[in-house]
């Protein structure tokens, strides 16, 4: 898999076919027992604690869930990592965090706790959160999970945005077909840890492959059955052949 | 074969204990080695001190007055046998200070703040808050638990020495105000019966090994639960019933060590 610079990049597929290990594989939280994952020219297995953290400083991550803190307002969630990572003056920090809460248009909800907001407003929150520090490349696990349409039109208009404004490279791994399919440039699909297929969003749309096809138009029963395996029908309703 | 397999469960589960409590070690020094940002940034503390001690008040305040009365009605009943009812103070300071103060502060203080932190730290896992400061190249050890680790270090000792002073104010009331004991040799047989050195100083020491254990227990039951709601709440229940167990075992260590011949 390749994440050229720029680009909004989908990795989809069924649950537990590994995407979400992926994507901890990328921000270094996992050692591959094969094979590598190289970012900005180092190998983020072989980077050492202080590295790694280094490395990560180049990233943000938008959890399934926001995974705001909710000990904090979201003012301070969004301040967060600027207090951590820099010396700027607070003054400073206010324009920042107030920049960043415009750019989701949740400016006037800065002293409100994450308790007491909706599903769609915490993710946007924690997206402010999460290109903080201006990333070189974003990372969203399930951006569109549990939102209503609206909220997801927004979270998916603001992947696009946020990823052209910073001139990073975002990966998205969803299982949200047709949202993803209108903002990535490329997708890969996978299934049992590897790659099954991959293209242009036209070019999936067009694809003639089962699994492509089965996943694309939401199908019941194709190259993924419906059924899990199990013993014989007849014999589960102890009926004689 | 019965037999095998109850010896090979029970060398498991030894195997497993020694595991962890080397896991448990190591979780310590890594708290110890990433404590510098959290005195660089005092704050941190502050806010863990007012959560952890500052909420902790009230139950200490008011077990402590009660403890305290229980052992003047008692204490009196006792020394009243042998018309040894001025003594009351002596008895009432001494039992608190040596022993009562730090026991009960530390087993109240695992039961609030202790599980309190498992409970956070457990949900801050199990809401991936811990990974997303991991993402964010924040340690957790030094932002979240090494605050807390300081937290309930300094507040122990300190509640232990409120849970003993009210408890005397407490043995005062039921022996001197509601009895009759004379408050001059209440006050002046325990001024001159209790030594700085060998009883105050040593419960706070017991105070203070208390306040590190309890919060090195809650805070890696915390830490380790796993992230489901029936992991935090097991998680929880281990960190009462461990840090329980280790107050007692410890207390009575410590005892041997302090007092042996005192």
């Amino acid at each position: 898999m390749k994440f050229p610079k720029g680009k909004l990049i989908a990795i989809m597929g069924l649950s537990g076919c590994g995407k979400t290990t992926l994507l901890r594989h990328i921000g270094g939280a996992l050692k591959p027992t094969r094979g590598y994952v190289k970012m900005d020219g180092q190998v983020m297995h072989e980077l050492d604690a202080d590295g790694l953290y280094a490395m990560r400083r180049k990233m943000g991550m938008l959890f399934q869930f926001g995974a705001l803190f909710t000990d904090m307002s979201v003012y301070d969630n969004v301040a967060f990592q600027m207090r951590e990572h820099t010396d700027l003056p607070e003054d400073l920090i206010h324009s920042l965090v107030m920049m960043k809460l415009h750019a989701v248009g949740l400016r006037g909800a800065q002293n409100m706790m994450p308790s007491e907001l909706s599903g769609g407003m915490a993710r946007r929150v924690a997206l402010a959160r999460a290109v903080a520090l201006d990333p070189m490349l974003m990372m969203y696990d399930e951006p569109f999970a549990g939102l209503d349409p609206i909220s997801m039109t927004v979270i998916g208009d603001l992947i696009r945005r946020l990823n052209d404004a910073l001139g990073a490279t975002s990966i998205i791994v969803t299982h949200d077909i047709q949202e993803s399919l209108k903002i990535v440039d490329y997708v890969y699909f996978m299934a049992n840890g590897v790659i099954v297929a991959e293209g242009t969003p036209d070019e999936l749309r067009a694809s003639d492959k089962d699994f492509v096809h089965q996943f694309v138009h939401g199908e019941m029963d194709g190259p993924v059955p419906f059924h899990y395996p199990g013993v014989d029908y007849r014999q589960a309703l102890n009926l004689r052949a | 074969m019965a037999v095998v397999s109850t010896i090979r469960a029970i060398g498991n589960r030894v195997v497993s204990a020694v595991w962890r409590i080397g896991v448990a070690s190591r979780f310590f020094f890594l708290t110890l080695i990433y404590s510098g940002n959290s005195f660089r940034r005092f704050h941190l503390i502050i806010k863990e001190l007012f959560s952890t001690g500052v909420m902790s008040l009230i139950i200490i305040i008011v077990a402590g007055l009660f403890v305290g009365m229980v052992l003047g009605l008692q204490g009196y009943e006792t020394l009243k046998r042998y018309g040894s009812e001025s003594a009351l103070g002596v008895m009432v300071a001494l039992g608190l200070v040596r022993e009562l103060g730090p026991v009960m502060a530390a087993l109240l203080f695992a039961s609030r703040a202790g599980s309190a932190m498992t409970a956070e730290i457990g949900l801050m896992k199990a809401t991936e808050q811990i990974s997303a400061m991991e993402m964010m190249a924040v340690n957790p050890i030094a932002r979240i638990v090494a605050p807390r680790f300081w937290a309930g270090v300094i507040s122990m000792p300190l509640l232990a020495a409120l849970f003993s002073a009210v408890g005397i104010f407490g043995g005062y009331l039921v022996g001197v105000v509601q009895i009759g004991v004379d408050e001059g040799s209440f006050w002046s047989q325990m001024q001159a019966a209790v030594d700085f050195r060998e009883d105050i100083m040593n419960g706070v020491i017991k105070s203070l090994v208390f306040g590190i254990v309890v919060t090195v227990i809650a805070l890696f039951e915390g830490f380790d639960a796993p992230p489901t709601a029936e992991g935090v709440s097991g998680a929880t229940t281990r960190t009462v019933v461990t840090s329980s167990l280790a107050i007692l075992m410890l207390d009575f260590v410590m005892t041997a060590i302090m007092f042996r011949g005192a």
